[in-house]
């Protein structure tokens, strides 16, 4: 990315990624081997941290449907409407449904939102157990970016110019739906999660 | 010491735990021999505004760092194939590169097959029809990144003498012109190949080069689009505009690349590669 002029923090934070990323050079993001289908954003490699500040294969998410979008802690509009939305678009679905449903939020910004970061923004969100706050080196977070097509630029200021859009990806990490509507459930987007995950059927069934 | 031990145990874990994969046998891949040279830092104007607000021109200071002399070539490519087989056309994913990836090789890790005079693309020519994807693992292949899209356009604004001659209407005029000739003629393909004043060469004329933030380069078609706070599609003031409308060659090359998905390929589109030049210690 830009090397723009290094802050200590930055350092602390680069040192950081490069534990993260297990100092592995040459690194290859190559081809994910089998079982991820061709069209799986899980084609995709890329090394993030979480809230916790423990470093995940975001190829891990897979196995269960996943809502997926990006954001950053500074952001005072847009993103946590970005939040708001997610959480109302599972809420208002029918009971029992979305049971296996996973959240994601990536950050765009690698200089500022560290885990300590990440934590705080999960609190201000009242984000639970499903919930992922994620972090990356840029160029993890640029492959995040590509992958999910959330084109992103970083401002002078420290801000950032990105698109908004929620994504939901099957367990296998095909994109199913995508969705750039805020403020309200998507229905689109709340008919491909209950058709992912739709409620469990009751327990014993009509024996007669 | 007892740093790099833990950071090489953490990396023994991750290996062991199949998160991350070994380098190759082959970290010879750094010893291509491709040919780097170093581009010195520097206060530059970017025709895409760096300034505090979608529309203002604030310099950005570029530091130093390596640039390849020359885009990657078909057969560096072939090379990065035989090590890498995952990324031949038959074996990638198409969410890695799409159905063009490779499309004028006679084979698929092969650009020419002997028993196939003519078929194929030239050895030395630059590889094309490669995606963001590809480029970027060639380039982590050899110790190196896709330069950021201010690092090539401030090496690209040299000609053979001045660092930044972007005020000359002789050099934008020069470089129109290879751009208006889909097939240059030998003596303008031979000038678009001579050094500039860093030692690259053929950073325009030839190809289009892809860069590592190719989606940062969004740019609105007009005025409108800017400072619209209810536009929630795009967050962060809006899209770009341009602040120097008349540097025409940069101007094509960020609407090409603006227009692009990560998977794509064109056959006009290649790359180089970069690497960071490490701090020097205190």
């Amino acid at each position: 990315m830009i090397p723009f002029r290094t802050s200590r923090r930055r350092c602390l934070l680069q040192a950081g990624g490069a534990l993260a990323s297990g100092l592995l050079l040459p690194r290859v993001p190559a081809a994910a081997q089998p079982p991820f289908a061709a069209d799986s954003v899980y084609q995709v490699q890329a090394t993030l941290y979480d809230a916790r500040g423990a470093v995940f294969d975001w190829r891990t998410q897979h196995g269960h449907p996943l809502l997926v979008s990006m954001f950053y802690s500074q952001c005072e509009v847009v993103c946590p409407t970005i939040f708001e939305t997610i959480r109302m678009s599972l809420e208002a679905l029918p009971a029992g449904s979305a049971q296996h449903t996973r959240v994601l939020m990536v950050s765009f910004d690698s200089a500022r939102d560290d885990p300590a970061a990440l934590r705080a923004a999960a609190r201000a969100h009242a984000c639970d157990a499903r919930w992922t706050l994620a972090g990356g080196r840029p160029t993890e977070v640029r492959r995040i970016s590509a992958a999910l097509d959330i084109p992103f630029r970083r401002l002078p200021g420290g801000g950032f110019n990105h698109a908004t859009a929620i994504l939901l990806l099957d367990a296998e990490g095909r994109i199913v739906a995508r969705s750039a509507q805020l403020g309200r459930p998507d229905p689109a987007l709340s008919n491909a999660l209950l058709t992912l995950d739709p409620p469990a059927p009751p327990p014993g069934g009509d024996q007669r | 010491m007892m740093r790099i031990g833990l950071y090489g145990a953490a990396w023994l874990l991750l290996v062991m735990a199949g998160v991350l994969t070994p380098p190759p046998a082959a970290a010879a891949a750094a010893a291509t021999g491709a040919a780097y040279v170093n581009i010195p830092g520097g206060r530059f104007i970017s025709v895409l505004p760096q300034g505090d607000t979608p529309a203002s021109a604030g310099p950005v200071d570029v530091a130093p760092f390596r640039m390849r002399a020359d885009p990657v070539s078909v057969a560096e490519y072939a090379d990065f194939l035989r090590r890498y087989p995952e990324w031949r056309r038959d074996r990638v994913a198409g969410t890695l590169a799409d159905k063009g990836y490779l499309g004028s090789w006679a084979g698929p890790d092969d650009p020419a097959q002997p028993a196939h005079t003519g078929a194929g693309p030239d050895a030395l020519a630059p590889v094309t029809e490669v995606s963001w994807y590809a480029a970027s693992a060639f380039c982590a292949a050899e110790d190196a990144r896709l330069p950021a899209w201010i690092e090539w356009e401030y090496v690209a604004a040299a000609d053979a003498t001045r660092t930044d001659a972007r005020a000359d209407p002789a050099w934008r005029s020069t470089i129109l012109e290879w751009y208006e000739h889909r097939d240059p003629t030998p003596a303008a393909a031979a000038a678009s190949r001579r050094p500039d004043v860093y030692g690259v060469r053929a950073l325009h004329g030839a190809i289009w080069e892809w860069v590592e933030d190719f989606n940062a380069l969004f740019i609105a078609g007009d005025s409108r689009t800017q400072g619209d706070p209810d536009k929630l599609a795009f967050c962060g003031a809006g899209a770009l505009s341009v602040v120097d409308r008349e540097n025409f060659p940069v101007l094509m090359r960020i609407a090409l690349l603006a227009s692009l998905r990560a998977a794509d390929t064109t056959r006009h589109l290649g790359f180089r590669c970069a690497r960071d030049i490490r701090p020097e210690s205190p």
